[in-house]
């Protein structure tokens, strides 16, 4: 609806200036842009509006007390504004989540990003008759939807003992990153000039030490951007976290909102607080690093 | 040099090649053989069974969980839901994100206000959106509630979650407002990358901007659009986080989807082997819509 207020008011202005260019005409054309442009930023501001009501109902709750939400009702400022909900959260283990999560996002982060620059290293790179394959077979496992995995992998989980802790959490979300860190790598990769690997044979490189000292640095932006999209995503994991553990002292972030609702079921504004808590970090970053997080969180659009 | 010994060393090659080859990408096709290819064949191995998935005792049955999967009208209806939700994600949050993206193309550096705004709920979690919107649309002290409330003059409710028709559709429309930021940023991308001389080309003809949008940007977005659909489709296939911590498929079933199907048969009522068969009905479904609408614009894209 909006696109045609848009588009159609300027469309109407353009074919209007191509064919006669008297002042009139142009007049009215300056007129109908300018409403145009008006109407654009009517939706623009709608737009702001349904964007930002829920960060505020989030917010202004977390700071009311637990009755005051009723009835103080969705449209006042909390008053007065009670802070202990905060303190209530964070002495009830919330760092614990948050630090669970830090941890086996940083561990899987780095194995990932190890493994995936060791495997785009000879698709990119060595011409071997299995690697139009591999590098094919590794591709297509980018579309296997993880919930399929799940009966399976909580199954081999109970197996080997790793149920209810974190180590059972690192192989799934390396795993699952992998496929399409490895296509990303491997065309960052092709695009480095081959010169500079012959050159370093010349001076007795070997393949081993060209990967460690020219390919490895060279990548660092496309393993940045790589870090970002994952860092994001296995920060926010769900599925594998809420089926692999249980005890909500091995937790993980995203399950401590699950957690803390179990303990405080009427207590909205405590819910509040968690959630301000937990997206804090992310916005705080994107505040930080806005274009660089913003390119890193779209490395998932090459996956169609 | 004669041949034979130009040959030994090509083979020694070869042979050094393939042995580092297999170093480097060893610990990778590892992990995604017990993680990824390992899973996808268990699952349609365990959908041969009746198990609880705890005791060891598991039933072989053949294909009768299959039988009853084709008969089982929850799925279908879950299936369905799917649907819906692709269909409607596709028709909201491209358009709009592009609709977004043409706005702030046009408007240039003082309109970055809005872009960041805009951009916010692709920072949130699904988990976090579906706790807070749980609370926020509710019908006591919720925004549409209280809003619908201050209008009346007197206590309005208005049951988005709770009532079957509804969900589905309150659910749709959360996930725009989570999705349409990435395809803002998405399309702001696609229009990033088109060549500046192109519209300084279409300029010098005497092309207004709104000319230029609309009949040289957007078709030469063409390519990223079908992108972002595919991304959309298999987005809303095997959707999960949000619907399950929101509605948990409720009420009655309105808003189930199949993952959310799946895991309630797995995990909630341990019938695992019966879920394993729902996951790999997915499996195939999810596969066989990508490649088919991969096929059909392929074919368009021909003519």
């Amino acid at each position: 609806m909006t696109d045609n207020n848009l588009n159609g008011g300027t469309m109407a202005v353009d074919i209007n200036s191509l064919g006669k260019s008297n002042d009139t005409d142009y007049r009215m054309s300056k007129i109908k842009s300018r409403i145009a442009w008006t109407i654009a930023i009517i939706f623009a501001l709608i737009q702001l509006v349904l964007t930002l009501t829920p960060f505020f109902f989030m917010i202004m709750n977390s700071f009311r007390k637990q009755f005051d939400m009723l009835q103080q009702g969705v449209f006042h400022l909390p008053d007065p504004w009670y802070f202990n909900n905060y303190v209530e959260v964070v002495t009830h283990g919330f760092f614990g989540y948050f630090f669970r999560s830090v941890l086996v996002v940083a561990i899987s982060l780095v194995l990932m990003l190890i493994i995936s620059s060791f495997a785009a290293y000879p698709l990119a790179r060595m011409s071997f008759k299995l690697n139009p394959f591999i590098y094919a077979t590794i591709v297509a496992m980018m579309s296997v939807p993880m919930h399929v995995t799940l009966i399976p992998i909580f199954k081999l989980t109970t197996t080997v003992g790793f149920y209810d802790s974190l180590k059972a959490l690192i192989g799934p979300y390396v795993a699952f990153a992998l496929p399409m860190s490895v296509f990303i790598l491997t065309a960052f990769m092709k695009t480095i000039p081959r010169e500079i690997e012959e050159s370093a044979e010349i001076d007795g490189c070997n393949r081993y030490q060209n990967f460690f000292m020219m390919i490895l640095p060279l990548s660092k932006s496309g393993l940045s951007t790589l870090a970002i999209y994952n860092g994001v995503s296995m920060w926010n994991e769900f599925a594998f976290a809420n089926t692999l553990l249980i005890s909500p002292e091995h937790k993980t972030l995203p399950l401590a909102l699950g957690q803390f609702k179990g303990e405080h079921s009427l207590d909205i504004p405590i819910i509040m607080a968690v959630l301000t808590l937990s997206v804090l970090p992310m916005i705080t970053l994107f505040i930080v690093f806005q274009d660089k997080l913003v390119k890193g969180m779209m490395a998932g659009a090459v996956k169609g | 040099m004669d041949k034979s010994n130009n040959m030994g060393l090509a083979q020694a090659k070869a042979k050094s090649t393939a042995k580092a080859a297999t170093v480097f990408l060893l610990p990778a096709l590892l992990l995604i053989a017990i993680f990824i290819v390992y899973p996808v064949i268990d699952t349609f191995a365990i959908s041969g069974y009746k198990w609880n998935g705890i005791s060891a005792g598991r039933v072989f049955i053949g294909l009768d969980n299959w039988k009853a999967l084709l008969k089982d009208a929850m799925f279908w209806k879950s299936f369905q839901h799917n649907l819906i939700v692709m269909v409607f994600s596709i028709l909201i949050q491209i358009p709009l994100g592009m609709l977004l993206a043409t706005f702030l193309d046009a408007g240039g550096k003082k309109f970055n206000i809005f872009k960041v705004i805009w951009f916010l709920p692709y920072l949130m979690s699904s988990v976090a959106i579906a706790f807070l919107f749980n609370y926020a649309l509710a019908t006591n002290g919720g925004i549409i509630s209280s809003l619908a409330t201050l209008i009346n003059g007197k206590r309005t409710t208005i049951d988005l979650l709770g009532t079957a028709p509804n969900a589905l559709y309150t659910v749709i429309g959360v996930m725009a407002w989570q999705f349409t930021p990435f395809y803002m940023v998405y399309f702001i991308a696609g229009y990033g990358n088109i060549d500046t001389t192109i519209y300084e080309a279409a300029v010098i003809d005497g092309a207004t901007r709104g000319q230029y949008i609309r009949m040289i940007a957007i078709p030469l977005l063409g390519p990223i659009f079908k992108t972002a659909c595919t991304m959309s489709l298999i987005g809303s296939l095997k959707y999960f986080d949000m619907i399950w911590n929101m509605t948990q498929g409720g009420p009655s079933g309105s808003t189930e989807l199949m993952a959310t199907y799946m895991y309630k048969l797995s995990f909630q009522q341990f019938n695992m082997g019966y879920g394993s068969c729902v996951a790999a009905g997915m499996f195939i479904l999810i596969t066989a819509i990508a490649l088919l609408f991969n096929k059909v614009f392929k074919v368009k894209e021909e003519y």
